[in-house]
């Protein structure tokens, strides 16, 4: 059980979120559910038109980070696979920015993992976003609302309510 | 001590520099002592670190808080609130 090991990967080029979604499944028959998660570039930000983002990031540290969330989650909840893809360098609307895909026996330790592993990606991996508009490039800074939900899944998650 | 600082997003653009290695005088002995030197290195930093409570740092690629001692540190990372995902 404890032997999942989970795959971090940080790189330029795109992904295929299908065949890593069914890596996880393929050739076992134990898993159950496979929920995934896409970030997508948008075209528009607050009415402003994006022509691309940059994502800047901490080589090394980024990889280290994610999969330390990676391994609390799967500490957390009875995981099968984790893996984690997250793209950086210049992005264009409608291109996948990042995926997390999570498989487990049953729906719910994959969503609330999904969920988990997606907040804490937003606040502690050390990724930048540079928007590039028609009128120049802008750093996207950071929402509250993110460190907000960050911070929700630092209670036991057993006394969540919802 | 000697330390690798590194910086990033728009610290890195203030600064003006991606890092550097610098000798550290015996008093800057936390990472918040260490943004308040840097600032008085010159105005490009004086930007950079204009409002410490924006200001994130890791050691040695983990997050610390900014009262954390950098004794025995190797890297020291500063950057703005991450934005990935």
């Amino acid at each position: 059980m404890s032997a999942v090991t989970p795959t971090v990967r940080v790189q330029r080029d795109p992904f295929d979120l299908a065949a890593e979604a069914r890596a996880l499944s393929q050739g076992r028959t134990d898993v159950g559910a496979v929920v995934t998660f896409t970030g997508i570039c948008r075209g528009e930000e607050d009415g402003t038109p994006v022509v691309a983002l940059t994502l800047e990031h901490y080589p090394g540290m980024v990889e280290e980070e994610i999969t330390r969330h990676a391994q609390e989650a799967i500490g957390r909840w009875p995981l099968l696979g984790v893996t984690v893809v997250h793209r950086f360098g210049r992005i264009v609307p409608g291109e996948d920015i990042m995926m997390v895909a999570v498989a487990a026996s049953h729906r719910q330790a994959a969503f609330a993992a999904a969920e988990f592993l997606m907040d804490f990606l937003k606040t502690r991996a050390p990724f930048w976003k540079q928007v590039e508009g028609n009128s120049g490039r802008d750093w996207v800074e950071a929402k509250q609302i993110d460190d907000a939900a960050a911070e929700r899944w630092r209670y036991p998650y057993e006394e969540r309510e919802e | 001590m000697t330390v690798t600082l590194r910086y990033f997003a728009w610290v890195r653009e203030r600064v003006g520099k991606t890092d550097e290695t610098l000798a550290l005088p015996p008093e800057v002995d936390s990472v918040e002592r260490l943004i308040a030197w840097l600032s008085g290195r010159g105005e490009e930093y004086a930007y950079a670190f204009e409002n410490p409570a924006v200001i994130r740092a890791a050691i040695d690629r983990k997050h610390v808080p900014a009262q954390t001692s950098i004794a025995g540190a190797r890297e020291i990372a500063f950057f703005p609130p991450m934005t990935g995902g």
